[in-house]
């Protein structure tokens, strides 16, 4: 049997992983949060001096103690750490109450003495984007965080061309992570001044900006330390960067070490969600079958702080299309604050709801025009060389969407089974329906960022290699598949590879491990390096044997006819005797893109992938309960590095997406996230979920050195589509709005 | 006394959380809280060869038990139990922070049934959230570890 590889298995199956909360350092304090009751407000008074007389309560911080800046932001710099004026969500923490155990803090909340004076709340985008409205950052000239546009054709003239055209609206809810988790933070100054900062993070240079700027020092004197991650999901940025700048404060303050862990309640009420989105599409069409235009309006609830927001719905903004060819299109996305609690990124990044939605509309209108779902997308998918709405051309890697369709088309059975859909048939003693979804996705950050990263393979004297990179493990076993690539191109065993402990002060800033970018830019920064440290190795062994080597194979070096010139470890010690460092630094800078924001055109992503997920499913018609029978998807992944870790992120992610299809929401009243634990939060459980099926399709771009590409979101962002589809074919009735309860 | 993956403990705050003195107390962190109010299995450990939630107990609760925590399955020597080994080579792991309370839960399932379906794994593991997995390959490792477990039978 071919077994999994990862670095971290042993340790995780034994209960020695050491997660944050796992810590203890010697004399360490504990710090708890206080929030605002209200979701907009201003911050009167705030009486500290009944909590500070209870037992082991050392101090209740403030912003008026925070040395460097209060406020600090990924893009706009309008999140408070700690609350000085202005309240606008209830996630928004007031103070910190620092005592001896986590429990005194925590006793000693309820004494602290607040008062607040009440703004009334924006909760309704709309109602945010009207002119007249309150504008809830005053430095920021309207309550839009963002607006993005693709203006391509002429979308007036193509709808007087049009046959039919159709408009539907759509809409999608809050999603909690649900990292299993919660954040968590350890922080002390070191005695050389440094603060030292351990915790569970998405990136830890986004924590270490988050850090240096609360407490007004450099970046070099902060380290964040990157401990086992209980999940991420895109969520463990902002929110768990807050939570280490806020333990740096006190342990800055008071000089000692600070752990905060937060509760499930806490980290449900404070953590950013996926974004609620409103779409209206417009869409005309011609009798054979052919998109012409497509005008869209979307609007993005990004809740009291900007995060993310304007990257995310650029994403929206870029595939607001889905992945077909569309001549004339005219998108307008809307980023807005409101008063809810804020959003920002999760796994999809701002596709998953535009697939909801595109991929419905796609069915609507085949069905309008009397044309079968499959056919009428292959009639409009994008194909080799395709123009996609912001005018990229489809040319530098292989367009194989039709690829990815056929696959699940066969193997689910597709043809055949969509014939034995119910279609809501009263005489049916429970309703069948099979569903599918199609996406391409842009791979890695687009115009969100820099796109950059690096690697360090440092060989030992005795033939051993420490590496390193810019991704950052999350649980998805991203430091395994480093030690793959680097093996694989060493030609040694995986055991003589070790991944050093991440650091922010080790290596340089590689941009968030998001995007599904992980195995494509760090494996591209390894390969990178490999072929640095093979040149290093294999000019030292030229000058000092005269012989040429063109293979490392097998712990060895060969010649270019095969033959043994010597083994790794006597080339390595060969290196060292001659005061040459088998030491390399590799980076990978993919190609460059284009955006003009204007108008919304460019070359958006360097590389594209594709996927199909289907899903089979069972309608109870009495009480309108949903069981799925299964879930297929097939992914162009470019090149699979760890089969068995690539199949737990399709599974990962199909499970993700039928819980956005069927469970999981996250509303907030007056503000307040209503359900805060997972017994008012549905996740999937083991029997909520089929059984799976995961299918790789391997074309290596061109673009990525190790020829992989990703998986993480591409997983994530279909199958609510999927199961919309399928749930129209079992009932005969679309639902518009996630999560699906249907009526009976 | 209460014995924890074998060791005898005679001094214990019979109030405290259970959860809490089995990590703060005896650091045996490999017990997770991911929700603390008893819904998500991941501070699951064996009371008595029962799965069963630690953030609900107290530790007087378990007085004169037979508790095994994640640090008590494999052997002494270090040797992984055969479930780990399957949790391992199947892929089960992913961030690893349900990891604990599943290998507890399918190793009281396994004593119980050695046999199940995969239909009855589901049901077993019903009480574990795991937000990484989607379960199908923490289901393929109870199904590798009952047929390993099986071939050691004589
Ligand atoms: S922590 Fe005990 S069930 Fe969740
Ligand atoms: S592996 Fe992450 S929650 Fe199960």
């Amino acid at each position: 049997m071919k077994k999994a590889f990862r670095n971290d298995a042993h340790a995780k199956v034994t209960g020695q992983a050491i997660y944050t909360d796992d810590l203890k350092l010697h004399d360490m304090l504990h710090a708890v949060p206080i929030y605002s009751e209200l979701p907009r407000a201003k911050l009167i008074f705030l009486d500290t001096s009944a909590a500070l007389k209870l037992p082991g309560v050392i101090a209740v911080i403030t912003a008026k103690d925070i040395p460097g800046n209060i406020y600090y932001g990924q893009i706009i710099k309008d999140y408070p750490v700690l609350v000085d004026k202005d309240i606008n969500s209830t996630g928004d923490v007031l103070a910190l109450v620092v005592a001896k155990t986590r429990e005194q803090a925590i006793a000693a909340v309820p004494s602290i003495k607040i008062e607040l004076q009440p703004l009334k709340p924006i909760l309704d985008p709309e109602e945010a984007m009207n002119p007249e409205a309150d504008i809830l950052h005053p430095s920021h000239v309207s309550n839009l965080t963002n607006y993005h546009r693709v203006r391509r054709g002429d979308v007036t003239s193509a709808e007087k061309e049009a046959d039919i055209i159709i408009e539907e609206e759509f809409s999608t809810s809050r999603v909690e992570h649900s990292y299993l988790e919660p954040e968590s933070a350890i922080c002390h100054l070191r005695c050389d001044g440094v603060m030292e900062v351990f915790g569970s993070m998405q990136h830890p240079f986004s924590t270490r900006r988050f850090v240096a700027s609360t407490l007004g020092v450099e970046l070099k004197d902060v380290e964040v330390k990157l401990l086992t991650s209980g999940g991420g999901f895109g969520g463990k940025d902002d929110t768990a960067a807050l939570v280490c700048a806020r333990a740096a404060l006190c342990a800055w303050i008071l000089k000692k070490p600070v752990k905060i862990t937060y509760t499930r309640e806490w980290s449900m009420r404070e953590s950013y969600k996926r974004h609620p989105y409103k779409m209206r599409y417009r869409m005309g069409l011609n009798k054979e079958g052919k998109i012409l235009s497509v005008k869209a309006r979307i609007v993005a609830d990004g809740g009291a702080y900007c995060s993310v927001t304007p990257w995310v719905t650029w994403r929206s903004t870029v595939q607001s299309c889905g992945c077909y060819e569309v001549p004339n299109v005219e998108t307008d996305v809307y980023g807005v604050y409101t008063n809810n609690i804020f959003s920002g990124a999760m796994r999809g990044f701002g596709s998953p709801q535009i697939n909801f939605a595109v991929e419905q509309l796609v069915e609507i209108a085949a069905e309008k025009l009397g044309i079968d779902e499959i056919t009428f997308r292959q009639i409009n998918m994008v194909k080799q060389g395709s123009t996609t709405i912001t005018g990229q051309v489809l040319e530098n890697h292989l367009v194989s969407l039709n690829q990815v369709l056929d696959t699940v088309l066969k193997e689910s059975d597709y043809k055949n089974k969509r014939q034995l859909c119910s279609f809501g048939n009263p005489n049916h003693q429970e309703w069948y329906g099979i569903g599918l979804a199609i996406c391409y996705r842009g791979v890695s950050l687009g115009a969100e960022g820099t796109d950059v990263n690096s690697a360090i393979l440092y060989v030992q004297p005795d033939g051993s290699v420490l590496l390193e990179t810019g991704v950052f493990e999350n649980g998805q076993g991203s430091e395994s598949a480093m030690i793959l690539i680097a093996a694989e191109q060493l030609g040694l065993p995986l055991e003589r590879i070790r991944y050093r402990m991440p650091s922010t002060s080790n290596i340089p800033d590689g941009g968030s491990t998001v995007a599904s970018r992980g195995t494509i830019m760090g494996g591209g920064a390894v390969v990178k390096a490999a072929n640095i440290l093979k040149q290093i190795v294999g000019e030292a062994v030229q000058k000092y044997t005269g012989k040429t080597v063109s293979n490392f194979e097998n712990s060895q070096l060969l010649d270019p006819s095969g033959v043994l010139i010597m083994s790794w470890d006597e080339a390595i010690k060969l290196c060292y005797n001659n005061q040459i460092y088998p030491y390399a630094f590799g980076v990978f800078q993919p190609p460059q893109i284009s955006w003009d924001e204007e108008t919304g055109q460019g070359n958006a992503y360097y590389t594209w992938v594709y996927g199909c997920q289907a899903a089979e499913l069972k309608v109870d018609p009495k009480t309108g309960i949903v069981k799925l029978l299964n879930m297929i998807a097939a992914h162009d992944i470019g090149k699979a590095v760890n089969p068995f870790a690539l199949k737990g992120q399709y599974y990962g992610g199909m499970a993700m997406g039928a819980g956005y299809a069927l469970f999981e929401n996250c509303p907030c009243e007056n503000g307040l996230v209503v359900p805060t634990n997972f017994n008012k939060y549905r996740l999937p459980r083991s029997i909520d979920l089929p059984e799976m099926k995961a299918i790789f399709i391997e074309n290596p771009d061109p673009v990525s050195p190790s020829g992989a590409k990703g998986i993480g979101e591409p997983a994530n962002e279909l199958m609510a589509p999927a199961i919309a589809n399928a749930i129209y074919y079992a009932t005969g009735k679309r639902y518009h709005s996630l999560p699906i309860r249907i009526k009976i | 006394m209460i014995t924890v993956n074998g060791i005898n403990y005679y001094d214990y705050d019979p109030e405290r959380k259970l959860s809490l003195w089995l990590r703060e107390d005896l650091s045996l962190t490999g017990t997770k809280i991911g929700c603390d109010i008893g819904v998500c299995g991941s501070c699951t450990i064996l009371i008595n060869g029962e799965p069963k939630l630690s953030c609900r107990l107290k530790v007087k609760d378990v007085e004169n038990c037979n508790i095994i925590t994640i640090e008590g399955v494999a052997l002494p020597d270090g040797t992984l139990h055969p479930i780990q080994q399957a949790f391992i080579d199947a892929g089960a792991i992913q961030c690893g922070f349900c990891t604990p309370g599943m290998v507890l839960t399918a190793y009281a399932l396994l004593k119980k049934n050695p046999h199940p379906t995969r239909q009855q794994v589901r049901q077993a593991i019903r009480g574990n959230l795991c937000r990484c997995t989607g379960y199908q390959q923490i289901i393929d490792a109870i199904m590798l570890a009952a047929e390993r477990l099986d071939l050691k039978q004589p």
